[in-house]
């Protein structure tokens, strides 16, 4: 089901001139060479066997491989000064919103250089020059972005917030009541639903009682559409109505992409649950949008190998810095509990 | 309202080698199929087995009408859990980790925990709450938590933490068989996942069939003359490594796997510290305001002239928990701050 906002056709995807589509897709190529390295490195050293606490990148690892046309096509429409809540799968919004490569992959190495020295990790990035956060609690970055969103308001700026969170948190209260608030306070916000159709084991339809989370939103008052397709046109242009509508202090709006887990909900997901897996690869938003770009003929192979070598040189340097960078020292594992 | 059960060491025939999780399952299975009141529900347990194998294999034995999937919607299916069992079910409910309490503490600590008080004992909240503690493999600061210091604090429901595959299965089905919520934390790293850092303790022999392990009792899992350790849960592991380090140097550990927390066992550590005369607890929870303040208190409360020497505590010293490794193993009671501790403390 698609919920458009009223008065507001769903515009042509020909109305994006040829530099802001290969630009989102230059967004989407760093994004995915950040996640497969990131993968590389996860594996590299697990074993002998699989121990998720081993290695150069320990722990939990939520990569975002699919879901790259949401965040490619609404940061594309907020500045440093704009403000990001995300996820427990936040990388590619980091990427997309600006966050500097080498301290988030130095973070993800565990390391002193890190954003937060080595005490977040990759589900807690914080980064004050780009107003950037994520949580590992599903839906909880939604609470905090109504007040930052509030704060920016008070402070008399246009200065917006993109809160995310999948569709398998949206079944959560916090979702409902951040709606609800958001709405009443007209509060300049654009709320993002990334239905990658899992939430871990379980599908959508098993978790969520309405076809679209656009539904609640127009139930809560809110102009809201869902987006089909992981197409990152729709994103950008209904993110482009998003973000003036919040800008020009009309409110929030509520924006469902229905994206893709490309790969399991975390490193290590066997995915034994999952029926759709062969059919997944076809699925993968970037070949998809290549082909599309240079059937336009605004991608020749030429272009799309620089963009793919400029993304590795970028994405080595920042992990190359991360490994080099020194661990931090346990005699400072109290440091930063209080300011 | 039965505070402890009867001990039903009734000796099962024969056993067999299981890990934490799998006798931990075995236990869930036994009453499920011994009692049609009971179901299993939370997120993850159906098709995935629990995403720290606490159900595998109930959804294939059980069907979906007796093991669900739920909407990652705490606060609605734990409520769901208490009403169920308000009426007579007997519901296991699985927050996924304890750390996520956050989102559904409501339901637990006011409701869950307060019903059969408030109703004056006319009402019963006969659910399990079962949920994942602790770190050590770099989950960081929101996946790692222990906290059953302060599900313990709150009044009104029990709290078990199994160690080992024996336990894990006999208090699992204490648990379900107690008129009250039984709050069941286990820790990822006692659960003998195949994908975790091994540990040998995790697997063990497990009579088949049914047994219960009382709630409200501790164990002394290594007699000892010198000191007494009080631990639970995987730092029960840590310690008894240690405790054969010391051993050769002729220090002799007495170690108390508490097992249940609400009701504490305070007899068994009692009976301990007189004695050894010195304790030394040890507690992957925050130290401040929990778990090893409590246990120090158990003593003092009595008789302070028990102690030979202060009590040492080896705790998360009050840090969020950090995601980077050497950080984080700072922070965890690992094997070297627990000898430490010990070293200082039968020195004194
Ligand atoms: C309150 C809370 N409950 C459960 C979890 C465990 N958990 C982490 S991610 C996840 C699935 C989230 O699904 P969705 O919101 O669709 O995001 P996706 O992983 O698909 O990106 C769950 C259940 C959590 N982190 N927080
Ligand atoms: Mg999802």
């Amino acid at each position: 089901m698609t919920t458009t906002t009223p008065g507001r056709p769903h515009p042509m995807q020909s109305e994006l001139d040829g530099p802001t589509r290969v630009g989102l897709y230059r967004t989407m190529v760093l994004i995915r060479t950040f996640e497969e390295a990131i993968r590389r490195d996860y594996y590299a050293d697990k074993g002998p066997g699989f121990d998720i606490g081993k290695g150069l990148v320990p722990g939990e690892m939520h990569l975002a491989a699919g879901q790259e046309p949401v965040a490619a096509g609404v940061c594309a429409h907020l500045t440093a000064d704009d403000a990001v809540t995300a996820t427990h799968r936040p990388h590619h919004f980091a990427i997309a919103h600006g966050m500097d490569l080498t301290a988030m992959a130095a973070e993800i190495f565990g390391r002193e250089t890190g954003l937060g020295h080595g005490r977040g990790g990759h589900m807690h990035l914080f980064d004050p020059s780009t107003h950037f956060s994520c949580s590992g609690i599903i839906a909880e970055g939604y609470p905090p972005a109504l007040g930052q969103a509030f704060a920016f308001r008070h402070q008399g700026t246009d200065r917006v917030v993109v809160a995310v969170t999948g569709e398998g948190a949206a079944n959560q209260g916090a979702f409902h009541e951040s709606l609800n608030l958001a709405a009443l306070w007209k509060l300049p916000v654009v709320f993002v639903v990334e239905d990658n159709e899992w939430g871990i084991s379980v599908p959508r339809s098993a978790s969520t009682s309405v076809h679209s989370n656009a539904t609640r939103g127009v139930s809560y008052g809110i102009p809201a559409e869902r987006i089909r397709d992981n197409d990152v046109e729709a994103v950008h242009l209904a993110a482009s109505q998003a973000v003036a509508r919040a800008r020009a202090g009309e409110g929030p709006t509520l924006l469902e992409v229905h994206t893709l887990r490309l790969w399991g909900h975390f490193e290590g997901d066997a995915q034994g649950y999952r029926g759709d897996l062969d059919d997944v690869p076809a699925r993968d938003p970037i070949p998809t949008y290549r082909t599309t770009l240079s059937a336009a003929g605004l991608l020749d192979d030429a272009t799309a190998q620089q963009i793919s070598d400029e993304a590795s040189a970028r994405v080595e340097d920042a992990v190359t810095f991360a490994k080099e960078s020194p661990l931090p020292d346990p005699a400072d594992a109290g440091a930063y509990v209080f300011a | 309202m039965t505070i402890i059960e009867q001990p039903v060491d009734t000796a099962p025939q024969s056993s067999h080698r299981l890990t934490t999780s799998k006798a931990m399952v075995e236990g869930i299975e036994i009453e499920m199929a011994r009692d049609p009141s009971v179901i299993y529900l939370g997120e993850d347990v159906g098709a995935y087995g629990g995403i720290f194998s606490s159900t595998a294999g109930l959804l294939d034995r059980f069907g979906p009408e007796r093991v669900l999937d739920t909407p990652i919607s705490e606060t609605a299916f734990i409520g769901l859990g208490i009403g169920a069992a308000v009426e007579g079910m007997r519901p296991v409910v699985e927050l996924m980790f304890a750390d996520f309490m956050g989102v559904c503490l409501d339901q637990i600590y006011n409701h869950m925990a307060k019903i059969h008080y408030e109703s004056g004992g006319n009402v019963r909240v006969p659910m399990v709450l079962t949920t994942a503690v602790g770190g050590g493999y770099s989950d960081g600061a929101q996946h790692s938590q222990c906290l059953w210091g302060t599900f313990a604090h709150l009044p009104g429901m029990k709290v078990v933490v199994p160690s080992n595959p024996y336990d894990a299965k006999g208090l699992m089905i204490a648990a379900i068989r107690d008129d009250n919520p039984v709050v069941y934390m286990f820790h990822k790293g006692v659960m003998g996942l195949p994908w975790m850092v091994k540990n040998a303790r995790a697997t063990a022999d497990v009579p088949e069939g049914e047994y219960t392990v009382p709630i409200g009792e501790a164990k002394v899992v290594r007699p000892g003359s010198d000191v007494t350790v009080v631990t639970l849960s995987l730092s029960v592991h840590h310690t008894l490594d240690v405790a054969e380090t010391l051993a050769a140097d002729g220090i002799d550990v007495e170690v108390i796997d508490l097992r249940s927390l609400v009701p504490l066992d305070r007899e068994t550590i009692l009976r301990s510290v007189g004695k050894t005369g010195h304790l030394v607890v040890v507690d992957e929870d925050y130290q401040s305001f929990g778990l090893s303040g409590e246990i120090a208190a158990t003593i003092t409360d009595v008789d302070p002239g028990m102690l030979r020497a202060p009590v040492a505590r080896v705790a998360n010293p009050d840090t969020p928990i950090p995601y980077s490794h050497p950080l984080e193993y700072a922070i965890l009671p690992r094997q070297d701050r627990i000898e430490a501790a010990i070293r200082r403390t039968v020195s004194r």
